[in-house]
């Protein structure tokens, strides 16, 4: 386990940054398990041990708790693994008749081949010593970069160092994480390695963590978003609580707590949290097949049929397998990428995943989308299915379901599960009520049904679909409901709305109608609703703005759990518990709730090097600064 | 053109008159280039009727030229008890309402001609880039003090994203 934290190696002394962190000694006074890092390597509990005495992990992985630690030692192959396969696979492609030669017998005839060449003249010690040279350097570049590869996570920031001779240091404040995204490539997989992916806001903003190992991943995934919910005191208080032993009463409220905040973000592999949505394979091949490309494609296949008959020549049929190939490879990686599809909630936020080889899986914290599109291409509609996309405040490098841009949330699903998804997404929209609005905006021809709609005069430029063409309030959202053919809903939540405009050019103004937007992060939605009754869209303007300003300003979930931190009785614990004798922190580790049962075993080992008497200066000190923070 | 929109209740800041000057002396130089580009290929190639390009060229200069001044003063903005309020436009009238707390950060921009004639150009950037809040033509002091204002009511009611 490369993440085993050295910190004599390369860590306090290089950050100087914030105050809070010499209160994050080596001495660690957390009682948590160290479960990946000693887990994944059981086998040699004292080189970790002699290399960090004291340096227990604050949380499951141990990573989080703000001291420099080292990634997979795998990484540099995997992140080099393609160049140096293919290298490998020109070598032997060139090689491929010498090889076969060897063991079946041939000609042996290669005029100018480097290696009769090379034999010939005796240059054998000289290339082999060339060879190796070059390996040694290879592997010793492979090395220096995985050791200058460094990551911390503190209670504000995710940092990364990484680069030898042109070092860059990157920095994402946890309260403006987007979302976790872990990716498992299959290469990746094979070594049981991932890739954490840590979203800010931003255009490229993105802290990349890989590769970890991949048990390790998830955890951390949880812890920090545990630290980024506003929460972090609450596991000290908890660990220290369940320490003292205070109380019965007290003691179940936490272990109810903590293990429901952390049951559902266990390894999807062995706690996968229920999908709220399945996609059928049936269903997911239907969607990919139905759409606009390959409506396209026929139209070109019937088309080229046409010329063949027309021009009696067989050739444009040509002109078309290489597009074939292009669709039939499309609708493959589709198809394979959007297998395995889940989405559910936890208590940090939406978790969707995805992938068949390549596995994928990203949790997005409350408050972190934008805006919400549910939309039907026509050719769907026999089947009410529809698709839901978001815009989001970080752009990922890694694609979402489908292959398609990670704001796709949900590739296909029928009208049920879009309304399971919309509740996952904006909790508190859907109830009884709204879904009834909600399924207005989506199918509703028009009419007096709770929309504001186009007037009639505004058929001059919605054709179809000004009778349905409109916008609601809903519950702390707006809705645009558009489209009569290629019907869309609209779903902007008003605490996510950077600013409302209204405008009204010349041909607007003579039929008395105005547009406006709501304007958010870029992304693949415009939340924009032409053809409104201007006066509609003057009060429209006015309300909306208001309720924008409403809604933020009663809006916390940048932090999104730290309102419930308030009023959990745990978070005074720490501070009564500062006296508690040192002992105690011996049982700390059995008081763990269940969350974190299983890596009992593996506490051990590490129990034995921490527990040193002042233990418990540290947590009340560490409490203050996050108390602060609120 | 009687049905404009108009916001009910609200006394629009304007920016300074001084400001005409810079846009028109941008539309001048913007119809200069053009006039030059535009005429290169009559003048190569003696054909008379090439001439007519240029010449549409120079009329839609001149015609925006005219519409400046009151343009400019379409250009408004006040400052509510939650957000800022911002209008522009004539013929393409624009409405933003922009929440204090979304503010990401206030530039002061001048170019040369505004600064000769000691004016600023306040931008107001958000998370979403179509937002654009541009209020030019604003005294110096005043940008400056406006930007401070901002700065303040936007720290009173800072939000996340």
């Amino acid at each position: 386990m490369s993440d085993i934290p050295r910190p004599g190696s390369d860590g306090p002394p290089n950050n100087e940054n914030e105050p809070v962190e010499p209160l994050e000694p080596a001495v660690s006074p957390r009682q948590d398990v160290p479960a990946g890092a000693s887990a994944s390597e059981p086998g040699e509990p004292g080189a970790p041990g002699t290399a960090v005495p004291a340096l227990q992990p604050g949380t499951a992985t141990g990573l989080t708790d703000g001291q420099w630690h080292r990634l997979h030692p795998a990484t540099p192959l995997l992140r080099g693994g393609i160049a140096l396969i293919a290298v490998l696979g020109i070598i032997i492609s060139n090689l491929r008749e010498r090889f076969v030669e060897m063991f079946v017998g041939g000609p042996g005839d290669y005029q100018g081949d480097p290696i009769d060449f090379i034999l010939e003249n005796g240059y054998v010690p000289i290339v082999l010593g060339a060879v190796a040279l070059f390996l040694i350097v290879f592997i010793l570049i492979f090395y220096l970069s995985w050791r200058m590869h460094t990551f911390r996570i503190t209670n504000e920031v995710v940092e990364v160092r990484s680069g030898i001779l042109f070092r860059t240091n990157r920095r994402g404040r946890l309260d403006r994480i987007q979302g976790i995204n872990i990716v498992r490539p299959f290469f990746a997989r094979l070594f049981g390695a991932a890739k954490l992916e840590v979203n800010v806001a931003g255009q490229d903003a993105n802290v990349q963590l890989a590769y970890l190992s991949s048990s390790n991943a998830d955890d951390l995934r949880r812890d920090i978003l545990r630290l980024a919910s506003g929460t972090q005191l609450e596991r000290d208080a908890a660990a220290t609580a369940a320490a003292v032993g205070g109380g019965a009463g007290a003691a179940n409220v936490i272990d109810r707590r903590v293990s429901e905040l952390l049951a559902p973000e266990l390894d999807p592999n062995y706690a996968p949290p229920a999908s709220v949505v399945k996609i059928t394979v049936g269903r997911l091949i239907g969607s990919v097949l139905l759409n606009d490309t390959t409506f396209i494609f026929v139209l070109m296949v019937v088309g080229s049929i046409v010329a063949v008959v027309f021009a009696q020549s067989p050739y444009p049929l040509l002109a078309i397998i290489p597009v074939l190939l292009g669709l039939v490879s499309f609708l493959f990686s589709r198809i394979t990428k959007s297998l395995r599809y889940t989405i559910a909630g936890t208590p940090d936020g939406v978790r969707v995943g995805f992938g068949l080889l390549t596995t994928s899986n990203e949790t997005l914290p409350p408050g972190r989308i934008h805006s919400v599109q549910v939309s039907q291409p026509l050719v769907w509609r026999p089947f009410d299915w529809w698709e839901i996309k978001v815009n989001r405040a970080s752009k990922s490098s890694t694609q979402g379901a489908s292959g398609q841009q990670n704001t796709t949330i949900l590739p296909v699903g029928n009208r049920q599960d879009v309304m399971r998804v919309l509740g996952l997404m904006l909790p508190g929209l859907v109830n009884d009520d709204s879904v009834e609005m909600l399924t207005r905006g989506l199918i509703s021809k028009g009419g007096d049904d709770g929309f504001t709609n186009s007037p009639r005069r505004a058929r001059g430029i919605r054709w179809f679909s000004w009778r349905r063409n409109g916008f609601a309030f809903g519950p702390g959202v707006v809705l645009l409901r558009k489209g009569a053919i290629w019907r869309e809903l609209i779903v902007v939540p008003e605490p996510r709305v950077q600013s409302v405009a209204l405008q009204q050019g010349p041909l607007l103004r003579k039929l008395r109608l105005a547009s406006f937007t709501l304007q958010t992060v870029a992304g693949p939605i415009s939340a924009r609703l032409g053809a409104v009754d201007a006066q509609a869209a003057l009060t429209f303007f006015d309300d909306a703005s208001r309720a924008v300003i409403e809604s933020s300003s009663s809006d916390t979930s940048h932090r999104w759990r730290s309102s419930e931190l308030a009023d959990t009785p745990p978070v005074d614990a720490p501070l009564s518990a500062v006296d508690a004798p040192p002992a105690a922190s011996e049982q700390a580790p059995g008081g763990q709730p269940g969350g974190l049962a299983g890596d009992e075993e593996s506490a051990h080992s590490g129990r034995g090097e921490d527990s040193p008497p002042s233990a418990y200066g540290p947590p009340a000190g560490d409490a203050t600064p996050g108390q602060e923070q609120k | 053109m009687t049905d404009r929109l108009e916001l009910p209740e609200t006394e629009w800041r304007r920016v300074s008159p001084k400001y005409v000057v810079v846009d028109i002396v941008g539309a001048i130089i913007t119809g200069v280039i053009l006039l030059v580009a535009t005429s290169v290929p009559a003048v190569l190639s003696g054909i008379s009727w090439l001439w007519a390009i240029p010449s549409v060229a120079g009329l839609i200069t001149l015609v925006t030229v005219l519409f400046i001044p009151r343009r400019v003063r379409s250009i408004g903005y006040q400052l509510r008890d939650d957000d800022l309020l911002f209008r522009r436009g004539l013929m393409f009238q624009r409405f933003v309402s922009v929440p204090y707390g979304r503010m990401q950060l206030v530039d002061i921009n001048r170019g040369p001609v505004a600064r000769l004639l000691g004016l600023s150009e306040l931008r107001f950037v958000t998370a979403a880039a179509a937002t654009g809040v541009v209020i030019p033509g604003l005294a110096a002091t005043d940008a400056e003090e406006l930007r401070d204002r901002l700065v303040e009511l936007a720290e009173s009611r800072r939000a996340g994203l």
